[in-house]
């Protein structure tokens, strides 16, 4: 088996745009859950409308910016429209209207009836929005190696794609890190020990939560727009196990921390594809199959977050002392 | 006028106020009228009339089950009536949400203690305090601007920490803090908004004797720097050692209130708390008169009572 290879296709995924993707996305989830207490699980359904906001307005004849708009409204459009009716009630009530309107948003973009805007259940091709943001490229058209990584500079899954989604990420943890040391930041960890314990001190705790909800989503309709600039639209690509995964990533870096989501997309992504990656070497494959390697691949993944559940419940960047709190 | 003649003033005025339940007060800082909430037909509160008067201690006792945290939890939002309005310091505040009730000046604590477990001790009394920018979203972004607020508002913290025998607790949990501590901490953080009215729902259960006195001497200090406090406490060796009022509670009805020393030399009200007396009606004013009386009637209706369990099928 080729060491070399697999540690290179195992670098190249951890830092390729399905990571900073979501790591986005759990970043926006650790606002909903780490800071605040909600519970949001359709994470997937803001990354499936940031991506549909970003290719249908580009589509449409949008400049980049304006599409990075689009996508960040739809977002808070959704946000809102989850949060208004739902925050005023106990927790639960999001978690279940989050899901089910993930599901609707990815039922209505694979309908026939919209095909002509969104590609029904085919998607939109990567090439059909994909110009403009290649396009504002810096970079020569090449393909450049770093290290034992090569790839293109700007076409799909490419330096330049890397660059603006790492920066991203960089931005979107020092926003974090500022949030969560200030005033507000503590108004929100409030709500998430007692919220009637914050609204006795004066705080209007239903705007604060909207206030989170709106902004988690924010992140993960930017996920979502990293997520298909590497590739294309297509409705089924981000439906439930994606905020699954999402939540997989959270819990598995240490929620409530800044860097956790990050560093929980790196390692669970790298897991996964050195895990698929060795069997595929190891196994002769009429053994296991190609599928089934791909299979096993997810079940090892799962059987090694259970066994860190068990023994490291607060993820790795998390505080043990805080858990034990809780527990009480 | 300083705080001191305010607040004598303020008690000297009680005592030409009659000893009947829902009397009005000179200058009363909150009124509630006709407040009612009933629970499946049970009614848990059912206040025709109540005035707290301004500057002074009251404080609501009764048995348990007499509607005093439900009457708390109305006036400060976190209940909705059946019926009834309340004006607090000129403001009506029927309705309005348990945050702005707060932002009122009308500041609770719960009887059950709701310490926010995974923050320290000193986050805990900050999230207490007013008028922080770096609260809005927009503004927390730039240290700069809220930076000076938050040095006040710490230094605040710590003096009331040390006033409280917190201060060396400030960077634990809060939710590795004892029962009482718990109890002291809500307290302290309920005072860090400078509140005009403080309510507190037992604040002295599970508080260690030596503590209780050190804790009556900052309530009192509490009243005489312009606070008024309305508790709820069953300790009625407290009760008779500050409060300057007393309201009695029973059934969600305000049955007595007086000057402590009289309520609480009230056979009938000695007797509503002893449970004697749940199906007499305390409401009636020659009961209160007759105190002697109510003894023998105790035992009669002890009696009484012990046959009708007999005759139930
Ligand atoms: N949420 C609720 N649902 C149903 N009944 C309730 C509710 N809250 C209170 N009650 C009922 O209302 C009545 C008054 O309760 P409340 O908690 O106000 O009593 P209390 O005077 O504070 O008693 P204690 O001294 O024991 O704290 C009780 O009979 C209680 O069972
Ligand atoms: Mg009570």
């Amino acid at each position: 088996m080729d060491f070399g290879q697999l540690l290179t296709n195992v670098l190249t995924e951890m830092t390729g745009p399905t990571a900073i993707a979501y790591a986005l996305a759990a970043i926006g989830l650790n606002i909903h859950f780490g800071l605040t207490g909600l519970i949001n699980m359709g994470q997937a359904g803001f990354m499936l409308l940031g991506a549909y906001g970003f290719a249908v307005s580009t589509i449409a004849g949008a400049p980049l910016w304006l599409a990075f708009l689009v996508a960040i409204g739809a977002a808070v459009v959704f946000a809102l429209i989850l949060g208004l009716p739902t925050l005023k009630l106990r927790g639960d009530y999001l978690a279940i209207v989050t899901i089910a309107a993930a599901e609707i948003v990815r039922m209505v973009g694979r309908s026939t009836a919209l095909t002509e805007i969104t590609g029904g259940s085919e998607g939109l091709t990567g090439n059909s929005f994909k110009s403009t943001f290649q396009d504002a490229s810096p970079l020569p058209d090449d393909r450049w190696a770093l290290g034992p990584v090569t790839l293109a500079t700007n076409a799909s899954n490419s330096w330049w794609l890397r660059i603006v989604g790492w920066t991203l990420v960089l931005l979107a943890c020092l926003f974090v890190w500022r949030l969560v040391r200030s005033p507000w930041g503590r108004v929100l960890r409030g709500i998430r020990e007692d919220e009637d314990a914050v609204r006795a001190l004066g705080k209007n705790v239903y705007s604060y939560k909207l206030q989170a909800l709106v902004l988690g989503g924010v992140f993960g309709a930017l996920g979502g727009v990293v997520f298909v600039l590497a590739s294309s639209v297509q409705a089924d690509s981000l439906g439930r196990p994606v905020t699954f995964n999402t939540w997989t990533i959270l819990l598995l870096g240490g929620a409530a921390t800044v860097l956790g989501p990050v560093l929980g997309s790196l390692l669970f992504w790298g897991a996964l594809v050195f895990v698929r990656g060795f069997l595929r070497g190891a196994v002769p494959a009429d053994v296991l199959s190609v599928q089934q390697v791909e299979q096993i691949g997810w079940v090892l993944v799962g059987i090694t977050l259970i066994l860190l559940i068990v023994f490291r419940p607060q993820g790795i960047l998390g505080d043990k002392k805080e858990l034990a709190i809780n527990a009480r | 006028m300083p705080a001191e003649q305010v607040v004598d003033q303020a008690r000297r005025s009680l005592h030409a106020v009659a000893r009947t339940p829902g009397v009005p007060k000179p200058d009363p800082l909150l009124v509630a009228d006709g407040v009612r909430r009933s629970f499946g037909g049970v009614n848990a509160v059912d206040v025709d009339h109540l005035e707290v008067q301004k500057h002074v201690i009251t404080a609501l006792i009764g048995p348990n089950g007499a509607g005093k945290t439900t009457f708390f939890n109305l006036m400060t939002g976190f209940d909705r009536p059946d019926t009834g309005s309340w004006v607090f310091d000129g403001t009506p505040l029927g309705g309005v949400a348990a945050s702005r009730v707060a932002k009122a000046g009308m500041v609770r604590t719960f009887q059950l203690t709701k310490a926010l477990a995974r923050m320290t001790v000193l986050e805990n009394m900050r999230l207490g305090a007013r008028d922080q920018p770096g609260e809005n979203l927009f503004t927390a972004l730039v240290k700069p601007l809220w930076a000076p607020r938050e040095r006040e508002i710490t230094d605040k913290a710590m003096a009331l920490l040390e006033r409280f025998k917190l201060d060396a607790k400030k960077d634990d949990f809060a939710g590795s803090l004892s029962g009482g501590q718990r109890k002291l901490l809500e307290m302290a953080r309920a005072l860090m908004s400078d509140p005009t009215l403080v309510m507190l729902d037992e604040p002295m259960a599970g508080v260690n004797p030596a503590l209780t006195q050190s804790l009556l001497g900052h309530i009192t200090d509490l009243r005489d720097t312009g606070t008024t406090v309305l508790f709820v406490e069953h300790d009625m060796h407290m009760v008779r050692h500050i409060s300057d009022w007393v309201v009695v509670m029973a059934q969600g009805q305000v049955v007595a209130e007086g000057p402590p020393g009289e309520v609480m030399a009230d056979q009938a009200v000695i007797d509503a708390y002893l449970g004697a007396h749940h199906d007499t009606d305390l409401g009636d004013d020659a009961l209160l008169d007759e105190g002697g009386v109510i003894d023998a009637e105790a035992e009669a209706e002890a009696e009484a009572e012990a046959d009708t369990e007999e005759k139930k099928p």
